[in-house]
């Protein structure tokens, strides 16, 4: 799994790629919570991300949740058909803001 | 505030590559801990265990690690393993102890034991993939997550009176490509049909089987198309903590857990219930003759009702059955309930051939069963419906005299007995009619009508379709040349044996179905239907479809078009019992007029009214229910009157009269062809003639007086 940072305005946009489960999901973590300041705004870009474990939709729901707790705003972009799919139906997509494209996640949080 | 560190979160002692401590006895199972995961399992009579691990689908382990004798407390082995990939391992246990059979012992280390604590199970998590018949470790236990996000989600918690269950098939239901759904035959294709659930108008759905089962058990090849029958009912368990990993279409990512979570939590704010079907009754093992998995050599004497001589009671027809009387079984079976009612938000449970539970350890009828009892009072339980299949295959019939505590209600098999002879036209059943309509105080005098889960048809037996189109069973597909499934169906034809172009046998079979949803819907006591009734589904006289994954028994979406009339004819009847609670009391009516309204709560009429025909020959039965009485009197609901003619020729029926300033009209009459069959509760025609009716040939009227 791999992880690019860096900046679009105002957004830190943060491009995830490989697969999130149980063994990435920490380092994931690791390096994306430190970005959340109190009032930032983060773009996770997801469209590189093949495959998500059980740990993996915890983790990222777990980060989601810290990040807007400490009046962050996020969004996840690029979810694949198949991994939005598999949010749906175990119940964790409503939790998240999404959109499709990276444009789009910027003006979500403009 | 920072929480202090525990201090007993470190490891101990290693083994190989593994580090480990001793672990904490309760809970049983794997459970994540800072660091590690705690295994834990017990065994009366094993001398020693082994935790085996493998990595996911590896068929040879990829670790053996003895747990040390002192790690173990009383009989329990318990370990804790740090830094495990969790999510990419399986495991299970070898025991050594005595091999004796005629003392019950059939321990044999070379076998590895699924844990019968497991939540997650793999090794059938595609339904129908094709297994590795040479792993020797086929059911394997895997590491769950079990947090999940239930929001303000808890058990509906509907009261018993006044649901209406739909008995249903996980796969069947929308397996059938006509159902349209994402993914057919799975946890998340029911929660896409929920709109239809709605619309139809149940407020329960009861869940066939979902504990892991293996569909490969007893496979063999259809006699004629060389098709492959399973064991598609799933009535035989191969663990009891974990969803079929196979009804999840995100089973194979092995998040079942979640997905059955989210069906569930859908449901509920949709105000559906959910019920499970359990199956406490025997296991996947089999006798002596079948698969070790799990029980047999964790502790087999415990688990399982033995002989004097070692051999397996077979209360259950299918090979063993299940010790639940024994108290280290009782805890199981508590804990399982335990957690899926509180994990899970589970509504309630229905026990298969739940007469089992009532015996000892030899199998002989217990006058006062402590798991029975410890079912009826636990306090998780405490709002759950628990509903008993009050049989067995050993010869225990207890329809009536379940032992209930108050609580348990049960399938009442002589509601389905009388309403299907007197539906088909048979005499002498007026008066056990009476008794059934009312909630058979006859059979819970000291209950109530909650105690009756009526029923005309279940998974056992013909659909409706079938029960009005056959006289006789066909289940020759099964392979066991029509020997199996019931002889005693009190079906009829209407006229041919199975399907036809004859329009008028046609139009009789639909009027008998509506016939059967009518007298459900205005009986005391708490109604199910089997999913497609509602239809007309077929099996094609299959009155025992427990092996086909096809088409005979998958839900055809189709007749939803094609029995339009049919569909909308049950959901009135549905929007009608739910809009009058005199339909839905909790009490017994007492055949008296306690408010001083001038009417009894229920009284009888024949074609006279105020004479009912209670004659041996009398095919024909009328009631009305007094509005004033509804709920001890304490509500207030319309007047209702029912005709059942299931007499050849049409009677003219006299109406009871009714208080000044109320008329009569016409909610139902199976005679009629849609849409004047069956009207929307509240927009009922007035009668014109308020003083009789004239009640077609088979057929049923339902008046409501306002």
């Amino acid at each position: 799994m791999e992880i690019n940072v860096k900046s679009s305005g105002q957004v830190t946009v943060v491009e995830i790629s490989g697969d999130i489960d149980s063994n990435t999901a920490p380092l994931a973590q690791d390096q994306v919570l430190p970005l959340a300041q109190p009032g930032s705004k983060i773009l996770l870009d997801m469209s590189g991300v093949e495959y998500m474990s059980s740990a993996g939709l915890r983790m990222l729901l777990s980060m989601y949740r810290q990040i807007s707790r400490g009046s962050g705003d996020i969004v996840l972009v690029g979810l694949s058909e198949e991994i939005k799919d598999t949010m749906s139906v175990t119940g964790f997509l409503n939790f998240f803001t999404t959109r499709d494209t990276v444009d789009e996640g910027l003006q979500a949080l403009a | 505030m920072e929480r202090i560190e525990r201090i007993d979160i470190h490891p101990t002692h290693t083994h190989g590559e593994f580090k480990l401590r001793a672990g904490r006895p309760l809970p049983f199972g794997a459970t994540h801990i800072e660091g590690g995961i705690n295994f834990s399992i017990s065994s009366r009579h094993a001398s020693s265990c082994t935790l085996v691990l493998f990595k996911k689908r590896q068929s040879e382990p990829l670790a053996e690690i003895p747990f040390p004798d002192e790690f173990r407390i009383g009989n329990v082995f318990s370990m804790v393993v740090f830094g495990l990939d969790y999510e990419s391992i399986e495991y299970g246990f070898r025991m050594e102890g005595p091999y004796n059979p005629q003392e019950g012992h059939r321990f044999d280390p070379t076998k590895i034991l699924l844990d019968p604590y497991a939540k997650v199970i793999g090794g059938r998590d595609v339904w129908g993939g094709q297994p590795d018949w040479n792993d020797m470790f086929q059911h394997r236990g895997r590491i769950v997550f079990d947090d999940f996000d239930w929001g303000s989600d808890h058990p509906v918690e509907i009261p018993i009176e006044d649901l209406i269950i739909y008995e249903a098939h996980v796969r069947g239901f929308t397996r059938h490509p006509s159902s349209g759904v994402k993914h057919p035959g799975t946890f998340a294709g029911i929660r896409e049909k929920i709109p239809y659930l709605k619309e139809l108008g149940i407020n329960c759905i009861e869940l066939m089987p979902i504990f892991e089962f293996d569909e490969f058990e007893n496979s063999r090849t259809h006699p004629e198309t060389g098709e492959l029958l399973l064991n598609y009912w799933g009535y035989s368990q191969v663990g009891f903590f974990a969803p079929k990993a196979a009804y999840a279409a995100t089973g194979k990512f092995s998040m079942q857990v979640d997905e059955l979570k989210a069906l569930i939590q859908d449901l509920h704010n949709n105000g559906i219930e959910v019920m499970l079907d359990v199956v406490f009754n025997h296991t996947a093992e089999g006798n002596e003759h079948g698969p070790t998995i799990s029980f047999r050599g964790i502790d087999n004497q415990t688990y399982y009702m033995l002989t004097s001589e070692g051999y397996y009671y077979n209360f259950s027809g299918t090979g063993n059955t299940l010790n639940c009387n024994n108290p280290i079984v009782r805890n199981m079976v508590l804990d399982c309930l335990r957690y899926w009612a509180a994990e899970y938000h589970i509504d309630g449970f229905r026990f298969d051939l739940a007469s089992i539970l009532g015996r000892d350890p030899w199998g002989a009828p217990l006058p006062n069963p402590p798991l029975l009892e410890n079912l009826a009072f636990d306090p998780i339980l405490a709002k759950c419906k628990l509903i008993a299949e009050a049989w067995d295959a050993g010869g225990l019939y207890q329809v009536g005299s379940f032992p209930a505590y108050g609580r348990w209600a049960e399938w009442n098999g002589k509601y389905r007995d009388a309403v299907r002879k007197f539906l088909k036209g048979d005499i002498g059943l007026v008066g056990e009619m009476a008794q059934r309509i009312q909630g058979s105080p006859d059979l819970y005098w000291w209950r109530g009508p909650t105690a009756s889960i009526n029923f005309i048809t279940a998974h056992d037996g013909f659909t409706l379709a079938d029960l009005v189109s056959y006289n006789y069973k066909h289940n020759e597909a099964n392979g066991e040349n029509n020997n199996d499934g019931s002889n005693d169906n009190d079906s009829w034809n209407c006229g041919w044996e199975g399907p036809t172009d004859e329009p008028e046998i046609h139009a009789l079979r639909c009027r008998q179905i509506k016939n059967a949803v009518a007298m459900l819907m205005v009986s005391q006591g708490v109604p199910m239907i089997v999913m497609g009734d509602e239809i007309a589904r077929t099996q094609g006289g299959n009155n025992n479809a427990y092996c086909h994954d096809s088409e005979l028994s998958w839900m055809d979406w189709t007749l939803l078009k094609s029995n339009a009339d049919l569909f909308r004819f049950v959901k009135n009847c549905f929007a009608f019992r739910k809009a009058h609670p005199v339909l839905r009391n909790r009490t017994h009516l007492r055949n008296q007029d306690y408010v001083g309204s001038g009417y009894p709560d229920i009284s009888w009429h024949g074609v006279r009214a105020w004479q009912p025909d209670w004659s041996g020959t009398s095919r024909i039965l009328a009631f009305m229910l007094c509005g004033k009485h509804a709920n001890n009197g304490q509500t207030q609901d319309n007047y209702i009157y029912v005709a059942m003619n299931m007499h050849w020729e049409s009677q003219v029926f006299e109406l009871p009269g009714l208080q000044q300033g109320m008329q009569w009209h016409v909610f139902a009459n199976t005679i009629m062809p849609p849409p004047e069959d069956v009207w929307e509760p509240g927009c009922e025609p007035l009668l014109q003639d308020q003083q009789q009716f004239e009640v077609g040939p088979r057929s049923v009227v339902i008046l409501v007086g306002k």
